[in-house]
């Protein structure tokens, strides 16, 4: 099953504001893209055409893993807002 | 609005637990959880023992709603194309007193919010709690959506990446080294067909770890546990082991080439995938907690770098289950006094020193010394599993002695300078 298919089957509420943020300015001077091989739910990629990174917080697991792997402090990560983000049914 | 005796950022274990003995003790208190329900935000490998913390909380040990105890260990070495498994099961495991549980968070943390309603505690769900207040230099507060929530006593237990912690000065940023990422999925599967594949009894449960070429010679494993109607399945791996890998992986292709792996495949063949989830695991044990109090606020569970790793057994929630009773203790205390003070709360490090909970986290201060090697990931699965093909394979060659063919492995792998290293190290353990 693809990832994404994956992401498909997990409960979530999505809130219209990303609770993640990047600085693009440190992402364009980044070689290694940690979090593009980290984030468990592979939701980091590069935008060829504007060479921005993005991520698509919506399918987030909310595990913080990206905020650590980015040594270079380009992840501004909160939780999302009270009732937003996965709602795990398992857990 | 009147000061609350403990608001409780986080209505986890640890959370859920000092609450449910402040509340039986008669004291005002409310839990702040961000999920629509508590258990919702929460991932478990996972396994609970529950030997240490009967005394802490005798009744909700009792009557929690978990998944299997588990009367069979079993233990997965793999090499890239070949693996040895060793199982070991008690007869005593398969009657109570029941050493671990098998569980699933979001069943478990929901009853247990219910069983604090009962004791009179408030568990206010689809709360986010984004900052503490302060009056004159203690903790007296949070905010949560724009509301201020002023308490003699805050209990952060807002899990491993506590940004009340952070907020409070009392912990560094959170560093790769000291990390690790756990990726789950559960998989729905008929009970019948897991009592059946597993050899287990009604009710009865299993685990299975596994280690070696799971990670590609980074530093974590495999897990394996079976629910009452579902299979826990997953991978663990250390953040700056992964990050210094090259070439570079995916942690979800990792997590996809585990579970295609024969040895994993066949227990959830024909089962249903519902839920992948991922959470962050503190493996840095004793090294890695942050100061656990100041004045106005005490941190337990997770938040307070509460889970260890000893190789075969990984354990996280018994501790955060007794540091939350302990938080409450001291709370308690304070309360008593009318004193929220930094000094007064300072009982609370007295009370976990005396617990099994820190002299546990003591006890195994120097075990990531010896689990980050990363020989114990390729080249201790390669030496066992090279052994067992010398011992198992016949070919049309005249066969060598077998004392010879474990000795040509071990000079191979083990008796060298780096094996001597390595056992030297282990000692500290």
């Amino acid at each position: 099953m693809k990832i994404e298919e994956k992401l498909a089957l997990n409960a979530m509420k999505n809130d219209r504001e990303s609770h993640i943020r990047l600085d693009q300015k440190i992402c364009a001077a980044c070689k290694e893209r940690y979090c593009v091989y980290a984030c468990p739910g592979h939701l980091y990629s590069l935008n060829e055409e504007t060479n921005e990174m993005v991520v698509e917080y919506a399918g987030c697991l909310e595990c913080g893993t990206c905020k650590i792997v980015c040594v270079y402090n380009a992840v501004s990560w909160e939780y999302p807002k009270g009732e937003f983000g996965v709602q795990y049914r398992c857990g | 609005m009147d000061k609350l005796d403990v608001v409780v950022v986080g209505g986890g274990l640890a959370g859920l637990s000092a609450a449910y003995r402040l509340a039986a003790a008669g004291r005002q208190v409310v839990v702040l959880e961000r999920g629509d329900a508590p258990g919702s935000k929460n991932v478990t490998g996972g396994r609970i023992y529950v030997q240490p913390i009967r005394e802490f909380l005798p009744e909700i040990v009792a009557d929690a709603p978990f998944e299997r105890h588990v009367v069979r260990e079993v233990l997965t070495v793999m090499d890239d194309d070949a693996s040895a498994q060793m199982e070991y099961g008690h007869g005593k495991w398969r009657s109570e007193p029941h050493m671990s549980y098998t569980v699933l968070r979001a069943r478990f943390d929901r009853w247990f919010s219910e069983k604090v309603m009962e004791k009179g505690a408030f568990v206010i769900p689809g709360r986010r709690v984004d900052d503490l207040l302060w009056e004159d230099g203690r903790v007296a507060g949070v905010v949560a959506g724009g509301e201020e929530i002023p308490a003699h006593i805050v209990i952060a237990a807002d899990g491993a990446l506590s940004f009340m912690a952070e907020k409070a000065g009392l912990r560094t940023p959170l560093r790769p080294e000291n990390y690790a990422l756990a990726i789950k999925e559960v998989y729905r599967i008929d009970p019948a067909a897991i009592e059946d594949r597993f050899g287990l009894g009604q009710g009865e449960g299993a685990a299975n770890l596994f280690m070696g070429s799971v990670t590609r010679g980074m530093f974590g494993g495999g897990f394996l546990y079976t629910n009452q109607d579902s299979l826990s399945v997953g991978i663990v791996l250390g953040m700056r082991s992964q990050m210094d890998a090259r070439p570079q992986v995916e942690s979800h292709e990792l997590m996809d080439a585990f579970t295609a792996r024969p040895e994993v495949a066949r227990w959830i063949k024909g089962a249903q995938l519902e839920e992948y989830s991922a959470h962050i695991i503190s493996e840095a044990g004793a090294k890695g907690m942050p100061a656990l109090y100041t004045g106005g606020m005490l941190v337990a569970g997770d938040a307070a770098g509460f889970s260890l790793n000893m190789g075969v057994t990984v354990r996280g929630m018994e501790f955060a289950i007794a540091s939350g009773v302990l938080a409450a203790e001291a709370a308690n205390k304070a309360l008593d006094k009318g004193d929220a003070s930094k000094e007064s709360l300072g009982l609370y490090e007295r009370l976990l020193k005396e617990s099994f909970a820190m002299k546990d986290m003591e006890t195994f201060r120097h075990s990531r010394e010896v689990l980050e090697n990363p020989r114990l990931f390729t080249v201790y699965p390669k030496f066992i599993c090279s052994l067992l093909e010398e011992i198992f394979t016949i070919t049309e060659k005249p066969k060598p002695g077998l004392y010879g063919s474990a000795k040509k492995a071990a000079k191979k792998y083990l008796l060298n300078w780096e094996g001597f290293k390595d056992f030297l190290t282990l000692r500290k353990m």
